[in-house]
C-alpha cells in the first residue's frame, strides 16, 4: 500500500518536471533555448565574466605583441614597466624583490617587474590558446564533415590520414616544433601545434554526421534541390554545433596546458621571450626564498584552464537535450499550485 | 574475425610507416647534428665533423636515410632488429630496454589507482548525483584537469618531502596540523552523507574527533617513527573489509556468503605470525613475498565453494576481493615494521622522502624489504603527481557513463521487477557503464611506455620520457626514432585492442562487418 501510495507521488512529480520543462522552452528558438540553459549554469556563467576579464586585464596591460622578433608589431598596454627593464631590487623581510605596490608580484632576482612577466606569459598562453583554438577547430571541423558527409574513399583516405596525426603523441609533436620553431615567436607555434590538433574533433564530427546525413531533413534540403555545400552549411552543421563547441572548449584548456609543458621542459617559448611555463621552470627551486616567483604563474594558468574547463561544462549541458535541469523545490511547489488553480 | 584483425594490423603497419616517415623527415629537415660542431672551436673540427657525418650518414638526403633506418627496424622480423646507434655511439635498443622498467615503475601504479579510484568516485558521484558531493567532487575533477602537472609537482616536493622531512626530524604532530587535519577529515566524512543538516554535523563532529584523538594517540605512542597496527588492526580492517564486500557484491542479508568472507578474514588473523616470520625470514624472495596472498585466494575460494551453494560467481568475486585486501592490510604492516628500520637507516637519517632520483645510492643497508621501501618511498611523489592528473578524466567518465546507463529502460525494468537498489546498480548498470571505459584505460595502458616526460624531467627519473628529451635536445634522430617507434607502436596497439575489447564486452557492436 505504501510503496503504492508513494510511486503515485512520484508520477504527480514527473508530471510536473515534464510540464515545467515543456513550459521553459515553449515559444522559444532552439538558440535562445540553449543560451538560457547555459546562463542557468551559474559555475559556467562565472567562468565566463572570469575569463573575459582575465583576458581584457591582460592584454591591456601588457599591450599586443605581434609580428617577430625583428620585425615587432607593438601595441603598449597601461602598466608602466616592460618585461625587459631592469630597475633597483627592493629589499625586504631577508629577501629580495617581494611585492609590494610598486611591484604587486615582486621582482625577479635580476631586477625586473615580476608584473610584466607575468602579463607577458599569460598573454602568450591566450594566445596560443585562440590561435590554436581556431586553426584545430577549423580542420576538424572541415575534415570530419567532409569525411562524413560523403564517406566512401575520401572518407578512408582522410580517416586513415587522422590516424596517421592521432599516432604522433602530442606531446613528441609539439617538443619537435617547438623546438625547432619556439624562436619564430608565440603565434608561429600555435600555428604548428593547431595543425596536429584536429584529430580527435574531426573523429567526433564525422560521427555526427554519419547520422545526420541520414535525416529526413537531410533528404528533404536535397529534394529541393540543396547543394552539397548549402546541406553541409545549413542543414547539417548547426545541428553539429553542440558537439564541435563543447570538443573545441576542451581542446582550448588542452592547448593551453600543452603550451606551458612545452615551455616548461624549453621545447616551447625560448628566451629571451617568456611563457608561464617557463616561468615556472626558472624559479622552482627558488620556492623557498620567493615563493611569489612560483605561484603567480601557476595561479594563472590555473585559474584560465579551470575557466575554460568549466564553460566547457555549462555548453555541453546547454546543447544536450537530454540533459534534465535539477528541478527545485521551489519551482515544484508553485508548478503544482499551479495546476491546482 | 582472423581475417579481421589481420586486416588491421595491415592498416596499422602502413600507418606506423607512414608517420614514422613524417616525423624522420620533419626532425631531419628541421634540426643541424652539426650546428654544435660548426661553432665550436676545436682544432679537428673538420674531422670531428667529418666522423659525425660518416656516422649519422649525414651526407643521404632523409627520405632515402630513412629507409635504412627502416632496413634496420624491419629487422624484427629476422630476428635481427637494429634500432641503429646514438650520436654517442650506444645502441639504441640498449638505452630503451634500460629505459622501460624505470618507465613502467614510474607510471603503471599511477595508472591503476587513478583508474581504481577515478571510476570508485565516479561511481559515487553518479549514483549520488547532485548532491553536496557530487558538486564537489566535480569541482575538484575539473580543478586537477586544470592542473599542470609540473607546478603540482614543485608544491609536493615542498609540503610532502621537505617539510614533512623536517617533520620527523622532530617527530611530534603539532597543535595546529592535529586541529586542521581533523577538521579537513570531518569534512571529508560529512561530505560523503546525504541528509538534514543535523546529521551532516553530527558526522562531522564524530569524524573530526576522532582523527583529533588518533592523532594526539599517535603522538604519545610516537606512532609515526615506529607505526604498526598489529594483529587486532589488520583483524579489524579485514572483517570490515569482508563486511563491506559483502553487502556491495552479494548483499549483507546473504548470510552465507557473509561467513564465506568473514572465513577469509579469520584465515588472516591466523596466518599473521606466520605470516610476520616467513616475511621476515632470510632468503626473501618475490615469490615468498605473494604467498601468502595467493593462499589466501586459495582458501577464499575453498570458504566461497564450501558455504555457498547458488549464486557462486558472486560469491566467489566478495571472498577473493576480500583474500586480495587482506593480504594487502599484512603487507602494510609488515611495511610499517620496515618503516622504523629504513628511516633510521645510514644514508637515509630520518630524512626518507626523497624529491628526486629513482632509488638512494647512498643507502648503505639492503635487502628485500628495505630495498622495497626505496623504491616505494621515490615512487611516492610521482605516483601522487601523476594520479592527481590523470584521477579527473576516470572520474568525470565513468560519472557521465554511469549517468547515462541509469536512465535506460531496462534499468526500470529491472527497478519494476522489485530488484533492490544495490542488485539494479551492480549487476546491471555498472557492467554497462564501464564498457566505454575500456577504451580510456587501453589508450592510458598504451602511455605507460611512452612515459610522462614532463614528470620525469621534474623528478629527475631517468626513463623514456628523459630518452626523448635528450634526443631531441641533441638533435640524436635514431634515439628519437626508436623512442617514437616503440610509442606509436603501443598507440595504434592500443586502438586495435579496445575496439576488439569493446566489440567483446558489447554484443551490439560487432567488428569485421
Amino acid at each position: 500500500m505504501a510503496t503504492k501510495k508513494k510511486s503515485a507521488v512520484e508520477a504527480t512529480t514527473e508530471a510536473n518536471e515534464n510540464a515545467i520543462a515543456l513550459h521553459e522552452t515553449e515559444g522559444l528558438s532552439q538558440g535562445q533555448i540553449i543560451r538560457r540553459r547555459f546562463f542557468r549554469h551559474k559555475p559556467a556563467v562565472i567562468s565566463l565574466i572570469a575569463l573575459v576579464f582575465i583576458t581584457l586585464f591582460v592584454y591591456s596591460a601588457s599591450g599586443i605583441h605581434l609580428g617577430t622578433a625583428k620585425h615587432p608589431i607593438t601595441i603598449p598596454g597601461w602598466w608602466p614597466h616592460s618585461m625587459t627593464e631592469i630597475q633597483d631590487s627592493v629589499f625586504c623581510k631577508g629577501s629580495i624583490g617581494c611585492p609590494g605596490i610598486a611591484h604587486p608580484f615582486g621582482q625577479d632576482p635580476i631586477g625586473h617587474d615580476y608584473f610584466a612577466l607575468v602579463m607577458r606569459g599569460a598573454e602568450q598562453s591566450i594566445m596560443v590558446m585562440l590561435v590554436v583554438g581556431f586553426i584545430g577547430g577549423l580542420l576538424g571541423t572541415v575534415i570530419g564533415a567532409v569525411s562524413g558527409y560523403f564517406r566512401g574513399w575520401v572518407d578512408a583516405v582522410l580517416m586513415r590520414f587522422t590516424d596517421f596525426i592521432i599516432t604522433i603523441p602530442s606531446i613528441i609533436i609539439g617538443a619537435v616544433i617547438g623546438f625547432k620553431f619556439g624562436n619564430l615567436g608565440v603565434v608561429a607555434l600555435a600555428v604548428y601545434l593547431g595543425f596536429f590538433s584536429w584529430t580527435g574533433l574531426a573523429r567526433l564530427v564525422r560521427g555526427e554526421f554519419l547520422t545526420l546525413r541520414e535525416r529526413e531533413f537531410v533528404d528533404a534540403a536535397r529534394v529541393a534541390g540543396a547543394s552539397n555545400v548549402r546541406i553541409i552549411f545549413k542543414h547539417i552543421l548547426p545541428n553539429a554545433m553542440g558537439v564541435i563547441i563543447v570538443s573545441v572548449t576542451l581542446m582550448l584548456a588542452g592547448a593551453i596546458l600543452l603550451e606551458t609543458a612545452l615551455s616548461y621542459i624549453g621545447f616551447g617559448v625560448q628566451s629571451p621571450d617568456v611563457s608561464l611555463g617557463t616561468l615556472i621552470s626558472n624559479y622552482q627551486d627558488s620556492f623557498t626564498i620567493s615563493p611569489w616567483l612560483f605561484y603567480w604563474p601557476g595561479v594563472l594558468i590555473i585559474s584560465i584552464a579551470l575557466c575554460v574547463n568549466f564553460i566547457g561544462d555549462g555548453l555541453r549541458d546547454a546543447f544536450d537535450p537530454r540533459q534534465r535541469r535539477r528541478i527545485s523545490r521551489k519551482d515544484l511547489l508553485r508548478a503544482t499550485f499551479a495546476k491546482r488553480k | 574475425m582472423l581475417a579481421y584483425i589481420g586486416r588491421r594490423l595491415g592498416i596499422v603497419l602502413l600507418i606506423l610507416f607512414g608517420s614514422s616517415f613524417i616525423v624522420y623527415n620533419l626532425e631531419a629537415y628541421s634540426g643541424d647534428p652539426l650546428a654544435e660542431l660548426r661553432v665550436s672551436s676545436a682544432k679537428n673540427k673538420e674531422f670531428l665533423m667529418q666522423q659525425l657525418t660518416k656516422q649519422l650518414e649525414l651526407n643521404v638526403p632523409p627520405p632515402i636515410r630513412y629507409f635504412h633506418w627502416l632496413q634496420g627496424v624491419l629487422g624484427i622480423f629476422t630476428g635481427h632488429a637494429d634500432l641503429g646507434k646514438t650520436r654517442d655511439g650506444l645502441y639504441v635498443a640498449n638505452e630503451i630496454a634500460a629505459a622501460i622498467p624505470i618507465t613502467i615503475r614510474l607510471v603503471l601504479g599511477a595508472t591503476v589507482l587513478a583508474i581504481l579510484l577515478g571510476i570508485t568516485v565516479g561511481v559515487i558521484t553518479a549514483i549520488r548525483q547532485y548532491s553536496r558531493l557530487d558538486y564537489t567532487m566535480t569541482f575538484v575533477s575539473f580543478l586537477m584537469f586544470s592542473l599542470p602537472i609540473f607546478w603540482v609537482a614543485v608544491l609536493l616536493k615542498q609540503y610532502m618531502a621537505i617539510e614533512f622531512n623536517n617533520f620527523l626530524g622532530n617527530g611530534n604532530i603539532t597543535g595546529p596540523w592535529i586541529l586542521g587535519a581533523s577538521i579537513i577529515a570531518g569534512i571529508i566524512l560529512a561530505g560523503f552523507i546525504s541528509g538534514s543538516r543535523k546529521r551532516v554535523l553530527i558526522v562531522f563532529a564524530i569524524g573530526a574527533a576522532g582523527t583529533a584523538v588518533l592523532l594526539t594517540l599517535a603522538n604519545v605512542t610516537h606512532w609515526i617513527l615506529k607505526p604498526g597496527i598489529g594483529i587486532v588492526g589488520v583483524g579489524l580492517l579485514s572483517i570490515g573489509i569482508a563486511i563491506g564486500m559483502t553487502s556491495i557484491i552479494a548483499g549483507i542479508d546473504n548470510r552465507k556468503v557473509l561467513f564465506a568472507s568473514l572465513t577469509v578474514a579469520l584465515a588472516a588473523i591466523v596466518l599473521y605470525f606466520p605470516v610476520m616470520a616467513l616475511w621476515s625470514a632470510k632468503g626473501m624472495n618475490v615469490l615468498l613475498f605473494v604467498a601468502p596472498t595467493l593462499g589466501l585466494i586459495v582458501i577464499a575460494v575453498i570458504a566461497a565453494l564450501v558455504f555457498v551453494k547458488v549464486d557462486r560467481g558472486a560469491a566467489i568475486r566478495t571472498t577473493v576481493l576480500t583474500a586480495v585486501f587482506a593480504g594487502f592490510f599484512l603487507l602494510i604492516e609488515k611495511l610499517y615494521k620496515v618503516w622504523g628500520v629504513y628511516i633510521q637507516a645510514d644514508g637515509i637519517n630520518l630524512r626518507p622522502i626523497p624529491t628526486i632520483g629513482e632509488i638512494s645510492v647512498r643507502l648503505s643497508v639492503h635487502n628485500f624489504w628495505i630495498d622495497l621501501m626505496d623504491a616505494l618511498v621515490h615512487v611516492m611523489l610521482p605516483t601522487i603527481a601523476l594520479t592527481l592528473i590523470s584521477f579527473a578524466g576516470y572520474v568525470r567518465y565513468s560519472r557521465a557513463s554511469l549517468l547515462e546507463v541509469m536512465n535506460m529502460d531496462y534499468i526500470r525494468t529491472a527497478r519494476a521487477k522489485g530488484l533492490s537498489e544495490r542488485v539494479v546498480i551492480v549487476r546491471h548498470a555498472l557492467r554497462n557503464a564501464m564498457i566505454p571505459l575500456t577504451t580510456l584505460m587501453a589508450f592510458d595502458f598504451a602511455g605507460v611506455i611512452g612515459g610522462a616526460i614532463i614528470t620525469e624531467s621534474v623528478f629527475n627519473w631517468h626513463g623514456m620520457g628523459t630518452l626523448f628529451r635528450a634526443a631531441i635536445s641533441n638533435q640524436d634522430l635514431n634515439l628519437l626514432m626508436g623512442v617514437f617507434a616503440i610509442t606509436s607502436f603501443m598507440a595504434v596497439m592500443a586502438n586495435l585492442v579496445a575496439d576488439l575489447l569493446y566489440s567483446a564486452l558489447d554484443p551490439r557492436i560487432r567488428v569485421g562487418k
